[in-house]
């Protein structure tokens, strides 16, 4: 679970490359290079306030960066809107939860493969034989994401509204819709938030399988250091925007400088 | 809500066993299913039940037969102005409904398409366009009047796009009624008295004439227009219009193009404003720009609103009971007596339904005793013209009598104050219902039933015009109040 299968070469799929972001004189990302390399995952760690979720939204394209360079897989994704960036390959879940959730839980999952999909309103509205052959692939791609939850988000669940579902479920429903994108990388923001033991030890495990068998490279926000320790490949520690720290999660959680970052080490400058 | 057991989650998901298992959720919605529906249950659990075809193909048997009852007067009223304004609509609801942007411009697309009509399908110009060439370039070109507004939807969100649309209507109005530019020495739209003899409909040599023609034309394409929006709404392209309106940064970041559906949806309303408004101005022979003002706006958005919004059937049913009840209760369509046996008929229902059962009888009953006393006193003690105003539309001589034993009305020129006190009377006994309970509120409802029939003699029966507006306003405060989500919408959950 811990360790990867070896890789013969790692190739970098999303690079950052000198980002900068600021909100008027608040500098929340700064000059950050950070490379994911392809079926890796990467966890991103901080305390609250580092701009771990601002980074996930300037990767998607809901910020544009300052300065610097986005690119997956060696494409520029500065100055796209996200909708282009999820067709590139760029998926994520939000902290906040974000469901369609007056739409049914499997209504979620095909609504967000409208970037993979062809045909336009005016087949639809005759539907014509191309239109019904691509809702048919479209269900069944939602069912095959749903079914990666096992009996979390099983059959008679689909045609519920999402509203319906547990915190945790939405949690899930979540990721199976940002799968559905076909995505080549995942931003997962803190995706065991509000779990209970058992559900982030599944979730953790989820993560692995999303890797091995689902072939996803993933970039993870998590504070939970149970999940960080068990996935991730690679940890990296941001504080204030900068990246302080990037290694394997025991380096990087014995760094003195995340420890500071994290506790404070000198009583006179803890308020 | 608490999740399922600690059970670790099987390595084979049971993708293939649906509805094995019955949730909270869906075992408490088939119970409120069961609890309100009540009496009616078996037949409106078979309603739902049955395929959307199926109800479709009902609804055309049943408005297919209205010609073969109706008058010519009645069917354009209540058949024609009912499938207009449900087409109508159908079409805000794709604007406001599916994509979520309030449009309230949305009448000056009906006009153009008017205006359109009017323009190549008359003596205006000398221009004669035939219907198969008219329409579909006047829906196209409203189409295109609405991409370009629809472009300012990408900058302007929520309530300043209203504005914009609503001055580009307030724009259209003054364009079409005063400005009326000198094109070919002609003025383009007639200024206020419009444009008049217009072509009639006519295919392949076959004119649609007459209202009962014109009514099925317009049926047809109301069946059209329902069936493709309804396809349009199950497909890729009404989930993304769904989830741009619950969450449109979720949306966009999911892969939907927002901004493009925007105006997608701006578009296909336009069109389709833009047809009805041709049929409409060759089914009048006439446009002017009084067929198109705020009024009209404020209708097309109750009916859609009425009706539930995002639902298909919302704006057919909402346009059903909005113009029928609103044309019922116009005066100059009058049955003035049919309107006063609704009126009595809706209190005694609402008495009725109080529990027990026996709580009704005595309000009633005292009612009844309350008012022949009252009349008794007014007439021994007071003098005669208390009692002697007349009985406004009785339609029969001896409920006439009866009405005049039993309510007091005064004469009118000699006491012309009195529907005023009648009024605030009423005003304040209800106020003082809803403040009270249990025994005394039966008590008190007493004397408040008879003065609402006081007030109905005395001050709105006689004056049928305004108590159209008043009965039609309190009409749909009842049904808004009832049903918030509209009559076939579906509560939106917003946090939970």
């Amino acid at each position: 679970m811990t360790t990867p299968e070896s890789k013969p070469e790692p190739r970098p799929l999303l690079e950052l490359a000198g980002v900068s972001m600021s909100f008027g004189g608040l500098l929340v990302i700064d000059d950050l290079d950070l490379v994911v390399n392809e079926r890796e995952v990467v966890s991103v760690i901080g305390p609250n306030g580092a701009g771990k979720t601002t980074l996930f939204n300037l990767i998607t394209g809901i910020y544009a960066p300052d300065r610097g360079e986005i690119r997956l897989d060696g494409e520029s994704l500065v100055g796209m809107p996200p909708h282009k960036i999820a067709r590139r390959g760029a998926a994520r879940t939000f902290q906040t939860l974000r469901l369609f959730l007056n739409m049914s839980v499997i209504e979620n999952v095909m609504a967000s493969q409208y970037g993979q999909t062809k045909v336009g309103v005016a087949r639809a509205m005759f539907r014509t034989p191309a239109m019904r052959r691509e809702e048919r692939e479209i269900r069944a791609r939602a069912e095959e994401k749903l079914s990666f939850f096992g009996e979390r988000l099983m059959g008679y669940r689909w045609d519920q509204p999402a509203y319906s579902l547990s915190y945790a479920n939405r949690r899930r429903l979540e990721i199976a819709r940002a799968m559905a994108t076909e995505p080549r990388i995942l931003l997962l923001d803190e995706p065991a938030a509000g779990m209970n033991p058992t559900e982030t030890h599944e979730i953790t495990e989820l993560i692995g399988k999303l890797r091995d068998d689902g072939g996803y490279t993933i970039l993870l926000i998590e504070h939970d250091m149970h999940v960080v320790e068990g996935i991730s490949d690679r940890v990296v520690a941001l504080d204030h925007g900068v990246k302080i720290a990037e290694g394997s999660f025991d380096a990087v959680a014995t760094d003195p400088r995340v420890v500071e970052a994290y506790l404070g080490t000198k009583a006179t400058e803890t308020k | 809500m608490s999740d399922q057991p600690n059970t670790p989650a099987p390595e084979q998901p049971g993708v293939e066993q649906t509805r094995i298992g019955v949730d909270s959720w869906v075992a408490e919605s088939e119970d409120r299913q069961a609890r309100t529906r009540g009496f009616f249950g078996p037949a409106a659990r078979g309603w739902d039940a049955s395929p959307d075809s199926v109800k479709l193909f009902l609804f055309i048997a049943v408005a297919g037969t209205l010609p073969f009852w109706m008058n010519a007067g009645d069917l354009f009223i209540y058949g024609l102005f009912t499938v207009l304004y449900a087409t109508l609509g159908l079409g805000l609801n794709v604007v406001v409904g599916f994509a979520g942007l309030l449009d309230l411009g949305y009448v000056a697309y009906f006009g153009i398409g008017a205006y359109g009509y009017a323009l190549v399908s008359s003596d205006h110009y000398g221009i004669h366009w035939p219907t198969l060439a008219a329409l579909p370039a006047l829906t196209a070109f409203t189409g295109l009047v609405g991409l370009l507004l629809g472009f300012t939807s990408r900058r302007l969100v929520g309530d300043y796009f209203a504005i914009v649309t609503l001055f580009f209507l307030q724009a259209f109005l003054v364009f079409t009624n005063t400005a009326n530019p000198d094109i070919a020495g002609v003025g383009l739209t007639g200024g206020s008295s419009g444009i008049g003899n217009l072509d009639p409909l006519k295919f392949f040599g076959y004119a649609l004439t007459s209202v009962k023609q014109q009514y099925y034309f317009f049926l047809a394409v109301l069946v059209l227009a329902t069936a493709g929006l309804y396809f349009a709404n199950r497909s890729r392209t009404g989930r993304a219009w769904r989830a741009l309106r619950e969450d449109p940064l979720a949306a966009e970041v999911m892969s939907i193009p927002v901004n493009r559906l925007k105006r997608l949806a701006i578009v296909m309303g336009a069109a389709l404003a833009g047809l009805c408004g041709g049929i409409f101005a060759a089914i009048q022979t006439a446009v002017t720009s009084s067929n198109f003002t705020l009024n009209v706006l404020i209708f097309i958005f109750a009916v859609v609103i009425l009706g539930g919004l995002g639902s298909i059937a919302g704006p057919i049913l909402g346009a059903i009971v909005i113009n029928v009840s609103f044309q019922f209760l116009q005066p100059q369509n009058d049955h003035p007596d049919i309107k006063r046996w609704l009126f009595y008929g809706a209190i005694v229902l609402f008495v009725a339904l109080m529990k027990p059962w026996y709580r009704a009888v005595v309000v009633l009953g005292g009612t009844l005793a309350f008012g022949f006393a009252v009349h008794a006193i007014v007439s021994a003690t007071a003098a005669t013209s208390w009692t002697g105003g007349a009985v406004t539309d009785t339609g029969h001589a001896s409920v006439g009598k009866a009405i005049a034993d039993w309510v007091v009305i005064p004469n009118q020129t000699l006491h012309g104050g009195f529907d005023t006190y009648a009024y605030i009377g009423l005003v304040v006994l209800v106020c003082v219902v809803r403040s009270t309970s249990g025994w005394w509120r039966s008590l008190i409802l007493i004397p408040t039933l008879y003065m609402t029939a006081v007030v109905w003699e005395t001050v709105l029966a006689p004056s049928p015009a305004v108590t159209a507006e008043i009965l039609f306003g309190v009409l749909l405060i009842v049904i808004m109040t009832a049903r918030p989500q509209g009559l076939i919408g579906t509560a939106r959950v917003e946090i939970v």
